[in-house]
């Protein structure tokens, strides 16, 4: 069993929780997840590592609730365990001086941008971070990127907070005046698609983290595969991350969909009964 | 009646029309009287030729003995000499490629049911409770890490305990048992048998470590700097081999591996009671014809589905065991033989719709022996269907070997062991199973366990590991000692 050790809730579907986890701890690096699993009927579930420390043998996450399984993890608070917690999985970042460097997160993507962000910093390059998100409502740890970036640009979708526009609109900016030497982008598939868009078309390298299905995480399965130019890559031990120009997004994004009605069935069943065990039965 | 007389005896089965629609064994095991009637067919020759088929040389015409004498304490007691789970090789072994098919009474009529009697010898120790741990000597101070649950590592980490090593696995799934909690559907293998067989090796001392991927929460190097002062890596060979054909990342493409273990080990098969989804539609292709494309084949039966099993050979060429081919065929398995898919084909939305398949003519024999299937020119058809499931096999998994330093793997990327020691090119290094041998068999894996365990113990003590001659002079001494 591991336990959680913090729980916050920063907005009614997103939080932010601190699992204890020595072992995963120890090796973990920026840009690696892990899979968890909350009993003993649940199912694994993959979530990046926002942030651990070793000393304290904890790793952070950052979770937005949309189903069953990340709307059960948010019922469990500090003293709480869950029944299994693997890892750190995937290929670590490369973290090089690459000269100036655009982070951009949107939505939860931001927390597993954050550990990049601030290796990057670390290693000597300028950061430049976009914080995006539908509302500000939405918009998360605007603070901690401030603490890792030279600069950081806020925009929401509906101007409630920052810049009123898409991320893609600082982004093609930045990128335009010549001086970027690389781009990360993570967050929903989306998001990442457009500005690799944006980006490709300005000869800027992209790299992507990306979140297809995944049941193992070890390569053991195939679950998660997805086309980088041309070839099918396993996310899970190829990946997370790739070169964004070369990912075929639509069909990332067809394969993300395919339990979408099973999902449903579950979450419904889930809300209907919270917490009622008799009802579960 | 003469021994040979008797004919072989039929084990009792669960209806095939019912078993189409359950989880539960199909096979259901002999009674006593079954058991002592089968038993009694064993002609107890001096020259065993069935012990040589069994690939760790189990004494069957004395446990055959035992049964007869109606003493399964003292069959069990002689079995688990050789094998550490009898009721898993008495159910799963391929018998009519080994033990059976060199059985004497095979030459004339139908061998005796080496596996079937195996398998009754261990359920009647099941039924007994709890198997008691043997005594286990002095913890030895010596500690040992295996990575990997699976027969292999489980056995090796047993007999090392047994000897008094201190020994931990490292398992990176959930639950220990490799394929055979995984891959091997409940229906052929109950669950229970594979955690009694954990639950065993744990009573003998041994640490099971789930939730720890070697090669990425700690490396094998890591492991020997941490006060291991030996390792056995027995990681199996999972990583799923795909065709390489259009339209193979559609939405409704399986794995073997992915399907059966949604269906297996995360109980998909009980959606929504537990949490992982399977999607299985109404009308199903298997590619593939061994023991995974069945086991496939039939839990998607199980799950509802109507099941096309396409393979590329002919029935005769056909790898799977014997038996579960005919499970299948009785369950309804559509068999599609001499048929090799060209590619997969899906609607709008990217969800599979059909798959275009090829008539197939056996040609001149290939490398193997066996005759190579072309294609006939003009005989594309296509089969619609909401799934596709690819069985074609498995390859080495590279996560560990790759964060191994100094590990010599061979072309395929299997680890290079020496055949006798198990040795790798690293020191205190061991290796095997599915991960040295490529995809193979239950009782390869458990007897690799065993070979592991005693060169670790003659490594420990600083002995000089076993070669072939010396093995065989021992083995020969041994012999005069017992007889
Ligand atoms: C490498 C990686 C890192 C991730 N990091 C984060 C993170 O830091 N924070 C965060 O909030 N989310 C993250 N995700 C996504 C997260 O795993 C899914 O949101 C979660 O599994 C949804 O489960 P659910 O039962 O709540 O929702 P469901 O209703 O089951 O699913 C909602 C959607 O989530 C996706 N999903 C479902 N099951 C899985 C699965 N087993 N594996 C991957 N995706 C799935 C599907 O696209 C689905 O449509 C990450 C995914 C990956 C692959
Ligand atoms: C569906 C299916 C049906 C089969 N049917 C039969 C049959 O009927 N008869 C028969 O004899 N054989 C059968 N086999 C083959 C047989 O199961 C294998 O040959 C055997 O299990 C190999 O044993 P192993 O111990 O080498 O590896 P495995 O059983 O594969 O176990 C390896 C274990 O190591 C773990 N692992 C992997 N990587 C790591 C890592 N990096 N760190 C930690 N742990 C790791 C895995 O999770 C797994 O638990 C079947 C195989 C499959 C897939
Ligand atoms: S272990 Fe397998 S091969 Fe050996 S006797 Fe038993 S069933 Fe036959
Ligand atoms: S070969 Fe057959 S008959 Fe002879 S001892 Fe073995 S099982 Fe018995
Ligand atoms: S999640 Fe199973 S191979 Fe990637």
């Amino acid at each position: 069993m591991y336990k959680i050790l913090e729980k916050v809730d920063y907005s009614d579907d997103v939080y932010m929780q601190v699992i204890e986890a020595p072992a995963v701890a120890q090796a973990a690096q920026a840009g690696q997840f892990i899979v968890l699993r909350i009993n003993e009927e649940g199912e694994r579930i993959p979530l990046t590592i926002a942030d651990f420390d070793r000393d304290r043998g904890t790793i952070t996450i950052v979770v937005q609730a949309i189903g069953k399984s990340t709307r059960q993890l948010q019922t469990l608070n500090a003293g709480d365990s869950i029944a299994n917690f693997i890892g750190p999985l995937g290929i670590p970042s490369e973290i090089e001086n690459y000269g100036t460097v655009v982070c951009a997160g949107g939505g939860v993507g931001v927390a597993p941008v954050y550990p990049i962000a601030r290796e990057l910093k670390k290693a000597g390059n300028k950061v430049i971070s976009i914080v995006a998100a539908r509302n500000k409502h939405l918009l998360l740890w605007e603070d901690k990127m401030k603490e890792v970036s030279d600069e950081v640009i806020v925009t929401t979708d509906d101007g409630s907070y920052g810049r009123k526009c898409l991320v893609t609109e600082p982004l093609h900016e930045l990128c335009e005046t010549g001086d970027v030497d690389l781009v990360y982008a993570i967050g929903p598939g989306i998001m990442m698609k457009f500005c690799c868009k944006t980006t490709e078309a300005l000869g800027v390298k992209t790299l992507v983290s990306l979140n297809s299905i995944m049941v193992d995480g070890t390569g053991m399965c195939g679950a998660c595969r997805v086309s980088v130019g041309g070839e099918t890559r396993f996310v899970c031990v190829d990946g997370p991350e790739f070169d964004g120009h070369q990912v075929n997004f639509d069909e990332l994004m067809a394969r993300q969909r395919q339990y979408l009605e099973q999902e449903k069935i579950s979450y419904d069943l889930y809300l209907e009964c919270r917490g009622d065990a008799q009802c579960l039965a | 009646m003469k021994k040979t007389e008797i004919p072989r005896t039929a084990i009792p089965e669960q209806e095939p029309k019912v078993r189409a629609t359950n989880f539960d064994e199909v096979s259901l095991g002999y009674t006593r009287e079954q058991a002592l009637i089968e038993a009694s067919r064993c002609l107890q020759c001096k020259k065993p030729k069935c012990v040589a088929g069994c690939p760790v040389n189990i004494d069957i015409p004395e446990f055959i003995k035992a049964l007869e004498e109606d003493d399964p304490a003292e069959a069990i007691a002689i079995l688990k000499r050789k094998t550490s789970f009898p009721a898993v090789c008495g159910r799963v072994c391929p018998q009519e490629d080994q033990c059976e098919k060199l059985c004497l009474m095979g030459k004339k009529h139908e061998p005796v049911a080496i596996g079937r009697l195996e398998r009754y010898a261990a359920d009647w120790e099941a039924s007994q409770g709890a198997a008691a741990a043997p005594e286990v000597p002095a913890r030895k101070s010596r500690k040992v890490g295996v990575v990997g649950s699976g027969p292999a590592g489980l056995t090796c980490a047993g007999d090392l305990a047994k000897l008094g090593y201190d020994v931990t696995i490292y398992e990176a799934l959930h639950k220990p048992g490799g394929v055979l909690v995984y891959g091997i559907p409940e229906f052929r293998l109950p669950k229970d048998i594979v955690q009694r067989e954990c639950e065993y090796v744990e009573s003998l001392g041994v640490e099971i470590k789930l939730d720890h991927v070697i090669g990425r929460t700690m490396t094998v190097d890591q492991m020997l700097d941490n006060g291991h002062d030996a390792v056995f890596i027995a990681n199996g060979a999972g990583l799923p081999a795909f065709m390489n054909i259009p339209g193979e990342n559609f939405n409704g493409v399986y794995s073997a591996n992915e399907f059966l273990t949604r269906a297996n080990l995360m109980k998909a098969y009980r959606f929504p009671d537990y949490d992982t989804p399977i999607k299985v539609g109404a009308r199903v292709a298997v590619v593939g014809g061994g023991n995974v494309a069945m086991d496939a084949a039939r839990t998607a039966l199980r799950l509802g589905a109507s099941v096309h099993l396409i393979y590329r050979r002919s029935m005769d060429e056909l790898p799977a065991r014997r038996e579960e081919v005919h499970h299948a065929q009785e369950e309804g398995i559509n068999f599609h033989l001499l048929t090799n898919p060209l590619q997969i084909i899906a609607d709008q939305e990217g969800w599979v719709e059909e798959i275009e398949v090829i008539q197939m003519e056996l040609g001149e024999p290939d490398a193997s022996g066996r005759r190579r299937p072309v294609p006939v020119e003009g005989s594309e058809t296509r089969i619609p269907v909401d799934t596709v499931i690819m069985a074609i096999g498995t390859r080495a998994n590279p996560l560990l070997t790759k964060s191994t330093e100094n590990l010599e793997l061979n072309k395929w990327g299997l680890i290079v062991a020496d055949e006798h020691t198990l040795a790798t090119s690293k020191e205190g290094v061991f290796a095997g199973g599915d991960i040295v041998t490529g995809a193979a068999t239950v009782i390869l894996a458990m007897g690799a366990g065993k070979l592991a365990a005693r060169s670790i113990d003659r490594y420990l003590q600083g002995q000089p590991l076993l070669t072939a001659e010396e093995e065989e002079e021992i083995r020969a001494a041994e012999e005069k000692a017992t007889v």
